[in-house]
C-alpha cells in the first residue's frame, strides 16, 4: 500500500513505470483538471462521473441483495437445522464457479436477442429486444448476482444467533408483522446487516469482470479505469492515485460501519 | 341430570373466560397434546395449570395466547370465540419464561414497548410505565438495559411489561423457575401481591405443585392432555379425583382396599378402615396423617428414617403386606425408634380419603 502511495505521488515515465524520486502531485490534480495542448487547466468532471457511477451502482447492488438477500436469509434461518445447511450449501454453489463464467453466462442471457429477450417477447410482453446488455442496467444486474451470497450469509449467521422467542414476546404485545421486523427482528440483526451491506459494497465499488463483460465502452467502473491506468494509458502514478482514492472511499465506508455500530452498543448509564 | 347439566352450562355462560373442548395436535403428530380441555376461569381468578412436563399445561397457554390454534374447539373470552384472533389483537399478555426482554432496548422502552405498538401518545406511555415499574418495584431502573439487571430483576421487567398493557388476562408461563429457592418464595407473594392489586386475571403455568398450592385460588391438574381436577388447593390435596393427582401433589401413601364386614373398608390384612365403601377402592393416606403410637391398629418394620429438624420421616412396611407406608411426624415425639424397630402405626379414619380402584 505504502509502494502504491509512493508511486501515485511520483512522475510517470513515457513509457509506463515511473521516475523514481521525482515527487509530484500532478497524478491528483489529473483527477479534477485536465491541461489542454497551449498548457491550460480546465475543470474535467469525467473520472468523477466514473466514481459516481461506481458509488451508484455498487450502491444499487447493496440494496437489490438486501431486498432479496434479507428475506431469503430469514427463511433459511427459520428452517430446520438439517434443512437450514442444504439451503447454504445451494446458496454458496455459485461461489465454486468462477466469476468470469457466471458473468458470461449473463451476457449470454441478456445480449440482444438472447434468452431473456427471447422469453419476453415469447410471452407477449416485449414486442422487440431490450438492449440491456452494456448498459449500467446490465452491471446492476450482474453484480447483484454475483455478489447476493456475500448479503444472505452475514445476515443468515446473524439470523442464527437471533433469538425468535422475542418475536412472540412483540406479538403478544400487540406488535404486527411490520412493526415486529421493525422494531425487533431488523435490530436483532443489525450487525449482520452492516456487515453484508460493506461485504457488498466494496467489492461492487472495485468489481472489475461485471462491468468489463456486461457494460459497454460507456459504462466504465473504477476497476476498469485503473487497469486501463496501469495497463493502456502506461500512467502508472495516476492509476495508483485512483486506486488510492478508492481505498479512502473503502475506509469511510468502515468508518461509518463502526459508527454505526458503536451506536448499537452503547449502554446508558 | 339435567339439572346438573343445566348448572354446568350456567357457569359455562357465566364464565369471563371458557376453554370448550379444546384438543390440539401438532401438524404430522397423532398425539393429543390437548384432549377435550374444558375449563371455566373466573374475573380476577389466580387461575394455575399444573402438570408434570409434557402434559400439556404449555401448549394450552398457548392457546390462550394465540400462538397456536387448536384442532378443534373454541376459547371464549367475555362470551366472543378468540381461536381465530391473532396474538396481536388480543388483550392477553405473557410473561415467558426465559423473559424474553428486547436486548437493545432499555427497560423503559421494554415496558412501553405493548403501548407504543398501540400507538399510545409518549406521555401517557411514559406514564403508564413507570405505574407498572413501580408496582414491580423497579422505579430507579428505566434507563439501564436488560443485560445489566439480575434474573430476577429481568423477571420483574418482564411482568411490569406484560402489565403495563393492562390485559383482561395475564399468561404467566412458568416464570419462576430461572430463579433460585429465595428468590421465588419472595417473588410467589410479589406475584400474589400484584395480582389482587390490579385485580388481573391470572393463568399460572407451573410443574411445582407446592407452588402451586400456595399461590392459587384454583388449580387445574392436567397429565397426557387431559384435566384431572379443577378444584381451590384444599380439595386437590385433601380429596385428589384419581390416583394420579393423590400422587402428584404432596406425598401419599395409596393403599389398597376391600369391602367387607358392616360396609365399611378393610385393608388386604384385615384392618378395619372405619370408613364406609361397597366395591374394592384404594385409599390414600398422607404422611402426616399416620402416627407411629404405642397401639395402633397396624405394625411393622422400620427401613427407612431420614431426620430432617422438625419433622422426622419414616419409612415403614407393613407385616399385612399392604407395602411401605411413608410417615411424617414431629421429631421430638420419636426420638428413641431407629431403622429395625418393630413399631405399631395407627391412624385417625376422618383423614382417610377414598379412591376408585
Amino acid at each position: 500500500m505504502l509502494i502504491m502511495v509512493f508511486v501515485s505521488l511520483v512522475e510517470r515515465a513515457p513509457d509506463g513505470g515511473v521516475v523514481w524520486g521525482r515527487f509530484t502531485t500532478v497524478a491528483y490534480t489529473q483527477f479534477f483538471y485536465e491541461e489542454n495542448l497551449l498548457g491550460e487547466m480546465s475543470f474535467n468532471s469525467d473520472y468523477m462521473q466514473i466514481y459516481l457511477r461506481s458509488i451508484l451502482l455498487a450502491g444499487f447492488t447493496v440494496l437489490a441483495t438486501f431486498v432479496v438477500g434479507f428475506p431469503t436469509a430469514m427463511y433459511v434461518a427459520m428452517q430446520e437445522p438439517g434443512r437450514r445447511a442444504l439451503l447454504i450449501f445451494f446458496l454458496s454453489l455459485p461461489f465454486w464457479v468462477n466469476l468470469l463464467v457466471r458473468n458470461y453466462a449473463w451476457l449470454l442471457l441478456l445480449r440482444a436477442n438472447g434468452l431473456l429477450d427471447q422469453a419476453l417477447m415469447g410471452l407477449w410482453i416485449t414486442s422487440e429486444p431490450l438492449n440491456i446488455l452494456y448498459s449500467n442496467t446490465a452491471i446492476a444486474i450482474g453484480l447483484t448476482y454475483s455478489f447476493l451470497p456475500l448479503m444472505v450469509l452475514p445476515i443468515y449467521a446473524a439470523m442464527e444467533k437471533f433469538d425468535f422467542s422475542l418475536v412472540e414476546a412483540a406479538f403478544d404485545l400487540g406488535a404486527n408483522r411490520v412493526q415486529v421486523l421493525m422494531h425487533v427482528i431488523i435490530p436483532g440483526v443489525k450487525g449482520g446487516i452492516i456487515a453484508g451491506c460493506l461485504l457488498v459494497f466494496i467489492p461492487g465499488l472495485g468489481s472489475y469482470v461485471t462491468p468489463v463483460l456486461l457494460g459497454g465502452s460507456k459504462s466504465l467502473m473504477i476497476g476498469n479505469l485503473i487497469e486501463a491506468q496501469f495497463a493502456a494509458a502506461r500512467n502508472w502514478p495516476f492509476g495508483a492515485a485512483l486506486a488510492f482514492v478508492l481505498l479512502l472511499m473503502v475506509v469511510l465506508a468502515a468508518l461509518l460501519r463502526a459508527l454505526l455500530l458503536r451506536h448499537r452498543q452503547r449502554v446508558a448509564p | 341430570m339435567i339439572i346438573a347439566l343445566q348448572l354446568y352450562l350456567t357457569e359455562i355462560r357465566l364464565s369471563f373466560l371458557t376453554v370448550q373442548a379444546v384438543s390440539h395436535q401438532y401438524a404430522g403428530t397423532d398425539v393429543k397434546v390437548l384432549n377435550n380441555v374444558v375449563l371455566p376461569i373466573q374475573e380476577n381468578e389466580f387461575f394455575t395449570l399444573l402438570g408434570p412436563s409434557g402434559c400439556g399445561k404449555t401448549t394450552l397457554l398457548r392457546v390462550l395466547a394465540g400462538f397456536e390454534v387448536p384442532t378443534q374447539g373454541k376459547v371464549l373470552l367475555d362470551g366472543q370465540d378468540i381461536v381465530r384472533i391473532p396474538p396481536w389483537k388480543r388483550p392477553v399478555n405473557t410473561v415467558f419464561q426465559n423473559y424474553a426482554l428486547f436486548p437493545h432496548l432499555s427497560i423503559l422502552r421494554n415496558v412501553t414497548f405493548g403501548l407504543k405498538m398501540r400507538g399510545m401518545s409518549r406521555a401517557a406511555r411514559h406514564k403508564a410505565a413507570h405505574d407498572a415499574l413501580a408496582l414491580v418495584r423497579l422505579e430507579a431502573f428505566v434507563d439501564r438495559m436488560p443485560s445489566d439487571l439480575s434474573g430476577g430483576q429481568q423477571q420483574r421487567v418482564a411482568l411490569a411489561r406484560a402489565l403495563a398493557c393492562k390485559p383482561r388476562l395475564l399468561l404467566l408461563d412458568e416464570p419462576l423457575s430461572a430463579l433460585d429457592y429465595k428468590l421465588r418464595k419472595e417473588m410467589q407473594g410479589e406475584l400474589k401481591r400484584i395480582q389482587q392489586e390490579t385485580g388481573t386475571t391470572f393463568v399460572f403455568v407451573t410443574h411445582d405443585q407446592e407452588e402451586a398450592l400456595a399461590m392459587s385460588d384454583r388449580i387445574a391438574v392436567m397429565q397426557q392432555g387431559r384435566l384431572e381436577q379443577v378444584g381451590p388447593p384444599s380439595d386437590i390435596y385433601d380429596r385428589p379425583a384419581t390416583p394420579f393427582v393423590a400422587g402428584f401433589i404432596g406425598d401419599s401413601n395409596l393403599l389398597p382396599a376391600e369391602p367387607g364386614a358392616g360396609g365399611r373398608l378393610y385393608l388386604s390384612g384385615g384392618t378395619d378402615l372405619g370408613v364406609p365403601g361397597a366395591a374394592e377402592a384404594q385409599v390414600m393416606i398422607r404422611p402426616e396423617a399416620l402416627k407411629i403410637d404405642t397401639d395402633g391398629p397396624l405394625s411393622g418394620v422400620v427401613n427407612d428414617l431420614v431426620y430432617s429438624g422438625a419433622a422426622t420421616r419414616f419409612g415403614v412396611t407393613l407385616n399385612d403386606g399392604s407395602g411401605t407406608v411413608q410417615i411424617q411426624q414431629p421429631s421430638a415425639s420419636v426420638s428413641g425408634i431407629s431403622i429395625g424397630d418393630l413399631v405399631s402405626v395407627a391412624f385417625d379414619p376422618n383423614q382417610l380419603w377414598v379412591l376408585d380402584r
